[in-house]
């Protein structure tokens, strides 16, 4: 395959998955690393290294939008952060050593949960819940807008929120993913943080937990600029265009849609890691 | 809430701004040294299906920046991505000098923490 030829199908493709990410939520990131690895035969540490640059493009650059809501918890996501990106950190120097087909199989394992999850819905709680005394230390509570007026929420769980969050940066610097999933169940059902909070303080750490193990990829030479560039420009177009007709679009039948393409490609990953292929 | 007016929620949209800013400038530097590649590499064949890692002309900063200066296609990319990964970094370093404007020490400590971490997945793994 020529350059041009793989530059082209791989913008194509890339630009679908942010697009669609976008659209229905579930992130773009996850189905990167499968089309580059599965469809195009690159090296699953390249298409890692490719994956991790656009979940840092789609972060930083949706960052604002999400701010001016008001609704993400600075404090909250920095914290945690402490714990993501030393995670991110220890998950990409564990897929520096193991095998691809081993990365592949966990990788095909989280994208068959992450669709099991996309299927659940989960209504808001609504109940306002008593800080605990290690989140009142460490001035987590906050407030946040609601159709009447602004109010007070109280956090929990913070050790299991923290345990929980460390394993999402695992996960981020093993797969190239955002692990936003995880990252939002550990706010929303461990510390008992409104979901509307949870996810946009989610979106702001995903960005920040890729650059920890960004790092490590470029200064192993794992980020090849001839796979980045179509990935990050593509994921990137595709979802400020996804965000912007997501406002019109009847989504529901599409999240099924896309849950199912992430299901196919689960079990693809973990077929193609046992077999060795990958 | 506070005597200095600087909010959370100020900083953090002036932030988001900023950040966005970068990301803009990150991808219009990729995509002129894309560009470049195009035009120069489009050609060629491509061999990515087994690992060999990038030269090290493309792994380190001071590497990407001699080449990208020298004009090469490839290094002007890689350094859009540096731009990339900067982004979030920046954002840290914001918020740490946010949260000293605040006069927030406990969140200071905290968001060095996490500067520390990014800086040395950056620069202290190279080598």
């Amino acid at each position: 395959m020529t350059v041009h030829l793989f530059t082209a199908l791989v913008f194509f493709g890339s630009f679908l998955a942010g697009f669609l990410g976008a659209l229905t939520g579930l992130g773009g990131g996850v189905v990167v690393v499968p089309m580059l690895t599965l469809l195009f035969h690159v090296d699953i540490r390249y298409a890692i290294g490719a994956s991790l640059v656009s979940v840092i493009a789609t972060s930083s650059g949706a960052a604002a939008a999400y701010v001016r809501e008001g609704y993400s918890n600075i404090r909250i996501g920095m914290f945690l952060e402490t714990a993501t990106t030393i995670g991110a950190i220890v998950g990409a120097l564990v897929a520096l050593r193991v095998t691809g087909s081993a990365i592949a199989v966990v990788f095909g394992l989280v994208l068959l949960y992450s669709a099991f999850l996309s299927g659940r819905h989960r209504e808001a709680s609504g109940q306002t819940i008593q800080s605990s005394a290690l989140a009142n230390r460490l001035r987590l509570s906050a407030s946040y807008p609601t159709p009447h007026g602004p109010e007070h929420y109280g956090v929990t769980g913070v050790s299991a929120g923290y345990g929980l969050m460390f394993g999402a940066g695992v996960l981020s610097g093993l797969l190239g993913i955002g692990s936003g999933a995880v990252k939002v169940i550990a706010m929303d059902q461990a510390m008992k943080i409104p979901f509307k909070v949870s996810t946009t303080t989610s979106n702001f750490m995903i960005g920040v937990t890729a650059a920890a193990s960004a790092g490590l990829y470029l200064s192993r030479g794992y980020i090849a600029p001839g796979i980045a560039m179509p990935v990050m420009l593509g994921v990137l177009a595709g979802s400020l265009i996804g965000a912007k007709v997501l406002v019109r679009a009847q989504v529901k039948v599409l999240r099924y849609v896309f849950a199912a393409v992430i299901v196919v490609l689960g079990f693809e990953m973990i077929f193609n890691g046992l077999t060795g292929r990958l | 809430m506070n005597q200095t007016g600087w909010t959370d929620q100020r900083i953090e949209v002036i932030i988001g701004t900023l950040l966005r800013m970068g990301v803009m400038l990150a991808a219009a530097v990729v995509f002129i040294g894309g560009v470049l590649y195009l035009v120069r590499h489009g050609q060629e064949t491509i061999h990515y299906s087994t690992f060999h890692g990038e030269p090290e002309a493309l792994k380190s900063i001071p590497g990407v920046l001699k080449s990208a200066g020298a004009g090469q296609a490839r290094a002007i990319i890689q350094l859009g991505l540096l731009l990339l990964i900067a982004t979030p970094i920046a954002r840290v370093l914001f918020s740490a000098i946010a949260f000293a404007l605040e006069h927030d020490y406990l969140y200071v400590v905290i968001t060095l923490v996490v500067l520390v971490v990014l800086l040395y997945s950056l620069l202290g793994s190279t080598g």
